[in-house]
């Protein structure tokens, strides 16, 4: 698809109207040094769930099972940093913006989702006459 | 294993000769009148040495008008079959009563309002506004093409290809019976053991990727491509809404891919995740469906709201009021979109807390929507209206849509919800705001952009004929529905008890054949304009005294768009030239770097119908076969350096002198 890329910017470039005046910045991009920071914290953050489920060190799955979704939220930030170059100013702000968007979506349909199924399964599931007599007004 | 081995089986599937459905007359009938007429149309190609012509410049084009203009014929197209299945099911529920069976048994009437739901929605709700959009778009701010031409081209070819395969289902096995979102379990294995839910699966999926991929593309060209000076807030209002639908595409299309994932696992594999056992829960589907199915409401009005707003600040001589007001509308309807999916299925059962919260949010979401009506009635305010055709259009829409609106507004209140959830007033209020909302919108956007892609007016005879036909014929269809709706009458029976009912669904009937009388003035539209086109001709390229980007080049435009790149200065860009007597440069042209077509989509497009039939049939050596040839093509397309190419300066000095000869014979 990059060549597709080059044709739409290509048609405007080539006849000196260049869409350059926008002032976007571009992604910014990586340094050595933030590709190393990266990939020392991404393997570290790997290796601590590894070894909580290997020694099992806290004892209680799942305690370990929320410890470990932790982990992988800071994993995603980690990428999303040092090797995708995510900041707030690249590409005039956009990339930012998207992924405010893209985090309240996420958010909305997973504790929605969540939220609604719960009630749905108090409400609606099969019950046990036991069950029933405790529930019910 | 090879004990049983049938080779019958081996090669072709589950599809035998039984799956033909030659003992059902409606469908040999249909098919037969398909089968000759797609014979005439091919015998006229051959005939008239098209295929040539007809390859080089339309279906390996990558040029977005041509692409915006085939996404509105094939939505045209299926429009009829969509309109087909709607006027066999109001004769159906119109003769069937109390002994009288009708002629539609009910096997075959579910597959109708199955068939008639998806092919509305995805097959011409859809490509209208995906084609208004390709088409509008790049013209409105400046640009000369989308930011991916091929991948524009792609997406085409991939909602083609669902299409057909819709098209499949009719002569081919059956279509799904479960309605259009296909909820399970009925939609599950045991449900549905058939090929119509895999029919329906396969053809959403595919067309999925188009719509996606195209979502994806127009962000892309809104956010990159918009001329020199054209800041956020100096974008045309149609391009605002076209930014805001192509957001929710990209982020509600995933749900429905992943969804209709789950449902091809449970069908496929034989997993669990919405049986009823074993840990699936079918309530997930409706709540995840929904998710996808609220913004999809959204894709399709949002554009229309474009389109009329566009309308209405051209035929009444004014600047749009409130444009900012409007976009802020837009965008908050767009983030609100995505608050309220749960009033699909109040009744489902979630209990007070939740219901409340998805009604107090459906009932705010209609506040923005209000704005909007009170910024179309404050620009006409003492405006200077012309009357034409699209005005009526809006004009039309704007009384509709309201009464809709307010049905909505209703259907909101969980109380009131539950007495009417899957009644016919909910039929009658969707059908309200789509018909009068988005298929209004559309066509009053195709009337109005229609002289700038084919370079001559349509006929405003034929057209107000359309519109009148259209607006009463919606009025007498449907106002019976919420009546019956309201005595408790359910949507999707083939038959009914009560013959005091039968009054509403005859009426209703009657309704339907005005709409048909409305479409067919919409074809005759076309052809009488067609035939008058040099009396309609539009030598200016600005047929309405327009006010963005769009109308300041030639009717068509030429492949390029703009010889020179605009600069705008002002949020009614072209209107602020005009203004300022804007000049046409005549000279200093140069050479203009342009994509080349290919055929790759086109290719693909096949390819994909083959492989989804085979996955439908259960013909896995052909589905494996076409899965690689789609990768061999795809990576082979990689390879094809043959790209792009210039535009000769001397060829755009032709093409700008013979437009500065026809403004000067015209002036």
């Amino acid at each position: 698809m990059s060549a597709a890329t080059d044709h739409g910017h290509g048609a405007h470039a080539h006849d000196g109207h260049g869409h350059d005046d926008h002032g976007h910045g571009g992604a910014s991009h990586g340094s050595l040094k933030g590709y190393i920071t990266g990939f020392v914290l991404a393997a570290i953050l790997t290796a601590i769930p590894f070894w909580l489920v290997m020694t099992n060190a806290i004892g209680n799955n799942q305690t370990t099972g929320l410890v470990i979704m932790a982990f992988a939220v800071v994993q995603i930030v980690v990428h999303m940093i040092y090797f995708l170059h995510m900041n707030t100013k690249s590409e005039s702000g956009w990339t930012f913006l998207a992924l405010v968007f893209t985090l309240t979506l996420v958010v909305i349909t997973l504790t929605g989702s969540i939220w609604v199924m719960y009630h749905l399964n108090n409400n609606m599931m099969p019950m046990s006459p036991a069950d029933m007599k405790h529930h019910m007004p | 294993m090879f004990s049983n081995l049938d080779l019958q089986k081996l090669v072709f599937g589950r599809l035998t000769l039984e799956a033909i459905p030659y003992h059902e007359p409606i469908l040999l009938i249909t098919f037969a009148a398909v089968a000759v007429g797609g014979l005439a149309v091919l015998g006229a190609l051959t005939y008239f040495r098209l295929w040539g012509y007809l390859w080089r410049e339309w279906l390996t084009s990558v040029d977005h008008k041509k692409i915006g203009i085939m996404y509105v014929i094939l939505a045209l197209v299926m429009l009829m079959r969509g309109f087909a299945d709607a006027l066999m099911m109001r004769a159906q529920q119109a003769m069937a009563f109390g002994p009288e069976e009708g002629y539609l048994p009910p096997h075959h009437y579910d597959q109708i309002f199955t068939a008639h739901g998806v092919i509305m929605i995805f097959f011409v709700a859809m490509p209208l506004v995906t084609g208004l959009m390709n088409f509008v778009v790049p013209l409105q701010i400046g640009a000369r093409d989308v930011a991916f031409p091929f991948l524009n081209n792609f997406s085409f070819w991939m909602t083609v290809s669902g299409a057909l395969t819709v098209m499949l289902s009719l002569f081919v096995g059956e279509f799904a019976r479960t309605g259009w979102l296909a909820y399970p379990p009925l939609s599950g294995p045991a449900g549905s053991p058939g090929v119509g839910v895999d029919y329906y699966i396969w053809s959403l999926q595919i067309a999925g990727i188009g719509t996606l991929l195209s979502g994806i593309n127009l962000i892309a060209t809104i956010v990159k491509m918009r001329a020199p000076g054209m800041g956020m807030m100096k974008m045309p209002i149609f391009t605002w809404t076209a930014l805001c639908t192509n957001i929710l595409i990209v982020a509600a299309f995933p749900i429905l891919t992943a969804v209709l994932v789950l449902l091809s696992l449970d069908r496929y594999v034989g997993t669990h995740f919405f049986s009823n056992d074993l840990g699936g829960n079918p309530m997930m589907y409706v709540n995840l469906i929904w998710i996808w199915g609220h913004p999809e409401v959204y894709i399709l009005i949002l554009p229309a709201f474009g389109v009329f707003s566009e309308i209405v600040s051209t035929f009444s001589s004014k600047r749009l009021f409130g444009y900012a007001s409007m976009v802020y509308a837009t965008v908050v309807i767009t983030i609100l979109s995505y608050l309220v999916w749960l009033h699909h299925f109040f009744t489902m059962g979630s209990g007070a807390s939740v219901n409340s919260f998805f009604g107090i949010t459906t009932m705010i979401i209609s506040i923005p929507t209000g704005a909007k009506i009170f910024n179309w009635l404050f620009t006409m305010y003492r405006g200077r209206i012309r009357f034409e055709v699209p005005m009526l259009w809006t004009v039309g829409f704007m009384v509709t849509f309201v009464i809709g609106g307010m049905t909505g507004v209703l259907l909101a209140v969980p109380p009131a919800d539950f007495v009417l959830h899957n009644s016919l007033f909910l039929i009658a209020h969707f059908h309200n705001v789509i018909i009068g909302g988005v298929l209004f919108g559309m066509l009053a956007g195709i009337t109005y952009w229609f002289p700038k892609a084919f370079g001559y007016k349509l006929d405003p005879f034929w057209g107000k004929m359309s519109f009148w036909f259209w607006l009463t014929g919606f009025w007498v269809a449907f106002m019976p529905l919420y009546v019956l709706g309201l005595m408790g009458v359910t949507r999707r029976l083939n038959h009914f008890d009560d013959p005091s009912l039968q009054i509403w669904f005859v009426i209703a009937a009657f309704g339907a054949v005005l709409i048909l009388f409305g479409i067919l003035s919409f074809i005759m539209t076309l052809v009488v304009s067609f035939v008058k086109r040099e009396e309609l001709r539009d030598v200016t390229g600005d047929p309405w005294g327009g006010r963005t980007l769009e109308w300041s080049t030639s009717s068509p435009p030429p492949d390029y768009n703009f010889a020179f790149t605009p600069m705008v200065h002002d949020g009614d860009a072209w209107w602020d030239m005009k203004r300022r007597g804007y000049s046409r440069p005549l000279k200093g042209f140069r050479p203009i770097h342009m994509p080349s077509n290919t055929g790759t989509g086109v290719i693909l497009g096949m390819i994909s119908i083959v492989f989804s039939f085979a996955m439908i049939w259960y013909i896995w050596w052909l589905a494996a076969a076409t899965f690689v040839a789609m990768l061999v093509v795809t990576i082979a397309h990689t390879f094809n350096y043959n790209r792009d190419f210039y535009i000769p300066a001397e060829a755009v000095v032709g093409a700008e002198n013979k437009r500065t000869k026809m403004l000067a014979g015209h002036v």
